[in-house]
């Protein structure tokens, strides 16, 4: 009985949400556009490899910093590479680089939160304080000491991230965990005599997710923007591997001396990612958390 | 109001002892063997065996995190390798290098930030509202050496606008006597505007680099808290008792406003204290960011663990002491305990 | 007032404002510019004494102009106008005269030469000196060792004014080895008082002041920001330079000096990347000069002892795939002296360094692989990230190159402080490095880079008996003149090397800098730093 209440409750609920989805997206021209721009990426990253025009670690020494023009859109790199083709190719990368770094800290620091906040006692107090400790260092620094420790590959770089941004996720869902946890139905829950697990994983989660979601959104342009400073100072992604961020630092030195397009197009690319990922963030607060709405 | 204060200031213990634990632990498995570093070229294994035992490599991981300790409670961060000196020294001669710039950066944010999420709140939906929600995120967006590259590219190199980037100030201007560390402050206070002058100069570029990175929280902030404010009863009763627009805005709405502001404005310190590190490569900015860097590099322990125990005790006490005044400015914040 | 003047009129303002306008100064200010170099690098010293504990290379700037030694190597005009230093001549700085016996070299010191301090300079600073450099372990001591100088019995006071070196054996490079940075001549009076216990050579002193007779002194010096140099007018080494101060900026980004020279805000940049190089030489605003740097080169290197590359076909076969031309062009921009497609790998003259045999040839290099045997390789090129300007797109191409072989390799960037523990390891498997010996004689890179004494620099870890009696002879045969048996044995030492092809040498590269137009008199060293003292600002 309950369950079939339940599951109408919940489709009914999906529907709202579309609903409303459509209706924020319709009112919030620039939240639409965020849509747009994130679906383009993503189709980027999915599809990039197999569309360029130019394999993206394929040299080609007599077509070195060339200019942009029709045979490279974005011109060429140092060793004759075409840049359109790595801006394109590095999409899938710096793409997994974000999305698996927040899946990471979703699933380190948005359940620690959530425990903390629902449990409270020395659940709470120790997970407090792990987090206010990691909060405590200067939190790039911090990424270029574990980088630095554990060695420059995809997979640090992303466990890096992820550790920085543990705090921010363990707060907000200690918040918001903490809020639920005397709420109605999670008392009626207890009633009808549901364990505290089970309170915690069928009624506090899914209702902790969305505002997660909307944090994972925030953070993903963090984690390039990290990514691509790490590269900056030589703790990167390793060459020749495309990445965008270590595709601008690399052309940065170039641009003085008049090869702006090497930096440019890596850059302007990374900017437009994560431009999208928190414009993305502020549109998907609007949709799930209307009350927040500002 | 004593015994809170001491109470809130004691929750910070274990925060720091969990940051001399990590930092330690860190700094001990970076790769890279200082003793073969500073052996140099064409080393021996005795002449290595000899510097690692100089410096006290050779003992066990807890005897070392001891003495760290000991040295620790004793004031003594201990010697950089690199430039053999005291890394307190270090840090105290550097640390009003970064502060300054941070602090510079801070406030152009907050001088473009704040007016921007004022607006942006008074004028909800607008395009005044799009546009300030773009224009600081696209800020934000920017990688921070990227954006120092591009402004030093055009307002150095191509306008010749802003003087070389080559830190604090030009070569042939000998730092102000030392007050404050703050050159801004400093020369002032020496009388000499030429110098002021030149070093207000060097300033502007990765001051403005830090501070369009900082916007967007800024100004997100302001404009949250102003419409929460605008939303509140009492602006209701002001605005129907036939008080001018303006003076609700700014005097009754922005106060009330401002109190979430200046905890962001904590957070968006010690961030910038962080992105600092690149903007100070960039600038050839003679800061703690950069030392701590070219340490970390250099498998330098000291100084890697005396930039960070100094930033962490930064944060915390400025956290402290945000969370303090936020009790005093507004009485209805109690102090948790 | 029309658009276009209201915009000029603005543009004039801003020029004008508070925050710009770099070039306008007080007269004082501007004078000072006159007498002073700025010379800009990316970095700066670490510690201002190459007898110090880890020395770094731009720290033996501030030793070679702070201090004097007994002798230094002579200068020369090269055809293209090139002032370059003098292998084979020597001339006296601090002696004013040497006398060479039979197992001993006798010198007589100037009578007018003073320390910073005013105190004079006397034969037992020079024996203190030289007890010091034998005795404080690490790079010194190995230098003066290359010399045959080991320890402090063989150097004598033998009164204030003569002092001599006692020799062990006959040693053509023991000459040569005190003109270098190493043996420098420090104020003993001054430093016994600043040491200690702990310290005896008094290193910690040494580290942040200079206590030399030298044409400079540190005035001040911010690690990692800036070191600044006045003259010494007491100086009586040779011709008292113009230059009256100089300031060494640490600018990290090389964007930002090259900027600053094309501006005309810095004298100097030192040690620039070929490709600004290129350009800049192009754009003819400003001097440039570059000098080829001796007894040195770039190479592919494989250590030899474990698989892969412990099978001599496959290291053969990479020396093929390398794509050579490519790496010159698009790595160096044209600027370096090619040492591959020479005519075999059996050479037939002494000069150092020369090309090998190999050129790119991905047919024969396939040939090689089948020919080893053993199917695909999976492995690593390392390179040191503090030198990734040259590195990173040799590595790039390398292992590109290699991909069609059936080598695959990811690239592994060591940071600059690794680099060397991760030498002394000899654990890489291939890596992109550079090497260049101070003393341009090949037996001395090859004691450094092939001898079975397996050096840090043998990263390789190549150990042949072959090899090191060829070494071994060559050195013997130099030190008493034998020269057909020396030219043998370095014509046999170099073809081993093509030969079983532990590293493939891959170009000489330049040493290169930049120079406002009214800077002259720059120099190209062995010990590849800056020599302020023949540098002139009209």
């Amino acid at each position: 009985m309950t369950d079939i209440a339940a599951n109408s409750r919940t489709a009914s609920g999906v529907a709202a949400l579309l609903h409303h989805a459509r209706y924020v997206i319709g009112e919030n021209s620039v939240t639409g556009l965020a849509f747009g721009l994130f679906a383009i990426i993503l189709a980027t990253a999915m599809l990039g490899p197999w569309v360029v025009p130019y394999d993206p670690l394929a040299s080609n020494t007599a077509e070195a910093l060339k200019a942009p023009s029709l045979a490279h859109l974005f011109g060429t790199d140092q060793l004759g590479r075409d840049i359109f083709s790595r801006v394109v190719a590095a999409t899938q990368l710096d793409f997994t680089i974000a999305v698996s770094s927040v899946v990471l800290v979703f699933f380190m620091g948005g359940l620690a939160g959530v425990a903390a906040g629902f449990f409270g006692g020395w659940t709470d107090r120790i997970i407090g304080r792990i987090a206010d400790t990691i909060m405590a260092f200067p939190l790039f620094v911090l990424a270029m000491g574990i980088v630095a420790a554990l060695g420059n590959t995809v997979q640090n770089i992303v466990l890096a991230t992820a550790i920085i941004n543990f705090p921010l996720y363990a707060r907000v869902a200690r918040a918001e965990a903490n809020v639920r946890r005397e709420a109605g139905f999670v008392e009626a829950a207890r009633l009808s005599g549901n364990s505290e697990w089970r309170i915690l994983a069928f009624h506090i989660l899914p209702n902790v997710f969305p505002i997660l979601v909307v944090q994972m959104s925030l953070t993903m342009g963090y984690a390039i923007l990290n990514a691509a400073g790490l590269s900056f100072i030589g703790l990167g992604v390793r060459p020749p591997t495309p990445e965008w961020g270590i595709m601008v630092a690399e052309g940065a030195a170039n641009i003085i001396s008049g090869e702006w397009w090497i930096a440019f197009f890596p850059g302007a690319a990374l900017m437009l990612a994560v431009f999208c990922f928190n414009l993305l963030g502020d549109g998907l607060r609007d949709i799930v958390d209307p009350r927040r709405r500002t | 109001m004593l015994t809170i204060i001491l109470k809130r200031a004691a929750t910070v213990v274990p925060t720091l002892i969990g940051v001399i634990v990590v930092t330690f632990l860190l700094t001990r498995v970076l790769p890279g063997d200082p003793a073969v570093y500073f052996a140099g070229p064409a080393a021996t294994p005795q002449s290595i065996a000899e510097i690692r035992k100089s410096l006290g490599l050779d003992q066990p991981l807890p005897e070392q995190f001891a003495r760290y300790v000991d040295d620790l409670a004793h004031g003594n961060l201990g010697n950089s390798l690199a430039t053999g000196r005291p890394v307190l020294a270090e840090i105290t001669s550097r640390l009003p290098a970064s502060a300054e710039l941070t602090l510079f950066g801070l406030i152009i944010a907050v001088a473009i930030a704040i007016p921007l999420g004022i607006l942006a709140a008074v004028k909800q939906g607008s395009w005044i509202d799009h546009t300030c929600r773009i224009v600081t995120t696209a800020g934000v967006s920017l990688p921070v050496f990227f954006t120092g590259l591009l402004l030093v590219y055009v307002f150095y190199f191509r306008l010749g606008w802003a003087p070389a980037p080559i830190g604090r100030l030009d070569v042939f201007f000998d730092a102000p006597p030392h007050v404050t560390g703050f050159y801004l402050i400093d020369s002032l206070i020496a009388g000499d505007f030429e110098l002021f002058r030149a070093a207000l100069s060097q300033l502007i570029l990765p001051g403005a680099t830090l501070a369009i990175f900082s916007l967007a929280p800024i100004a997100r902030m302001t404009r949250a808290s102003m419409l929460a404010v605008l939303a509140s009863d009492y602006i209701r009763t002001a605005r129907a008792s036939g008080l001018s627009s303006y003076t609700v805005v700014v005097t009754y709405a922005f106060r009330n406003a401002m109190l979430p502001v200046i905890t962001t404005l904590g957070m968006v310190f010690s961030f910038l204290l962080g992105a600092n590190v690149l903007v100070e490569k960039v600038f050839a900015w003679p800061g703690i960011g950069s030392f701590a860097v070219e340490a970390l590099i250099a498998s330098d322990y000291a100084p890697v663990q005396g930039f960070v125990l100094t930033m962490a005790i930064l944060y915390v006490a400025l956290n402290l002491v945000i969370d303090i005044l936020y009790g005093v400015v507004d009485p209805r914040v109690r102090l948790e305990a | 007032m029309k658009r276009r003047e209201f915009l000029k009129s603005m543009t004039a303002l801003t020029a004008t404002g508070a925050f710009s306008a770099p070039a306008v100064w007080s007269p004082a200010r501007a004078q000072a510019r006159n007498e002073t170099l700025l010379l800009v690098t990316e970095n700066g010293p670490n510690n201002l004494d190459i007898h110090g504990v880890g020395t770094n290379r731009p720290g033996y700037e501030a030793s070679w102009n702070c201090y004097d030694r007994l002798i230094r190597n002579d200068k020369k005009t090269l055809a293209d106008g090139a002032v370059v230093y003098d292998r084979d001549k020597f001339v006296p700085e601090l002696a004013e005269d040497m006398t060479t016996g039979d197992m001993s070299i006798t010198f007589k010191l100037r009578k007018d030469a003073k320390f910073q301090d005013g105190t004079p300079v006397t034969a037992k600073d020079v024996k203190w000196s030289f007890d010091r450099a034998v005795s404080v372990g690490g790079f010194p001591t190995v230098q003066m060792k290359a010399g045959s100088l080991v320890k402090p019995e063989q150097f004598v006071a033998v009164d204030d004014l003569t002092f001599r070196v006692d020799l062990l054996k006959k040693d053509r490079l023991t000459v040569p080895d005190l003109a270098v940075i190493v043996p420098g001549i420090y104020n003993s009076e001054l430093l016994k008082k600043k040491a200690t216990d702990k310290d005896p050579w008094a290193l910690e002193y040494t580290k942040s002041n200079t206590a030399g007779s030298g044409a400079y002194k540190v005035t001040s010096w911010k690690p990692g920001v800036e070191v600044v140099y006045e003259r010494y007018d007491g100086w009586v080494g040779g011709k008292l330079p113009e230059l009256k101060k100089v300031i060494w900026r640490t600018i990290p980004s090389p964007g930002n000096r090259r900027a600053l020279m094309e501006r005309g805000d810095a004298d100097m940049s030192f040690d620039l990347p070929a490709k600004d190089f290129s350009e800049m030489k192009q754009e003819g605003k400003l001097k440039l000069i570059s000098n080829p740097i001796t007894n040195g080169m770039y190479s592919v290197e494989m250590n030899v002892v474990n698989p892969p590359f412990n099978n001599e076909l496959v290291r053969q076969a990479v020396a093929y795939a390398i794509p050579y031309q490519k790496i010159i062009q698009a790595a160096m921009f044209g600027i370096a002296n090619p040492l591959f497609g020479g005519k075999s790998n059996d050479v037939s003259t002494i000069d150092w360094p020369q090309p090998t045999g190999y050129a790119t040839d991905i047919e024969k290099a396939k040939a090689l692989m089948t020919q080893a045997g053993g199917g695909p390789i999976t492995t690593t090129i390392s390179f040191d990230l503090g030198d990734s300007t040259n590195c990173e797109p040799i590595a790039e191409l390398v292992q590109e190159s290699l991909g069609h072989i059936g080598i695959t390799t990811t690239i592994n960037k060591v940071p600059g402080s690794n680099w060397r523990s991760e030498m002394a390891k000899k654990s890489m498997p291939m890596m992109v490095n550079f090497f260049s010996g101070w003393l341009d004689y090949p037996e001395y890179f090859f004691f450094w880079c092939y001898s079975g004494q397996n050096a840090v620099f043998n990263t390789p870890s190549y150990v042949n008996k072959e090899m090191d009696a060829f070494i071994d002879g060559a050195r013997a045969a130099a030190a008493v003149g034998q020269w057909d048996t020396y030219a043998t044995d370095v014509k046999g030492f170099i073809s081993k090397a093509y030969n079983d092809v532990p590293r493939v040498p891959l170009f000489q590269p330049y040493l290169n800098v930049a120079t406002q137009k009214n800077i002259s008199g720059y120099c190209y060293w062995f010990h590849r730093q800056v020599d302020y003292r023949s540098i002139v600002k009209a």
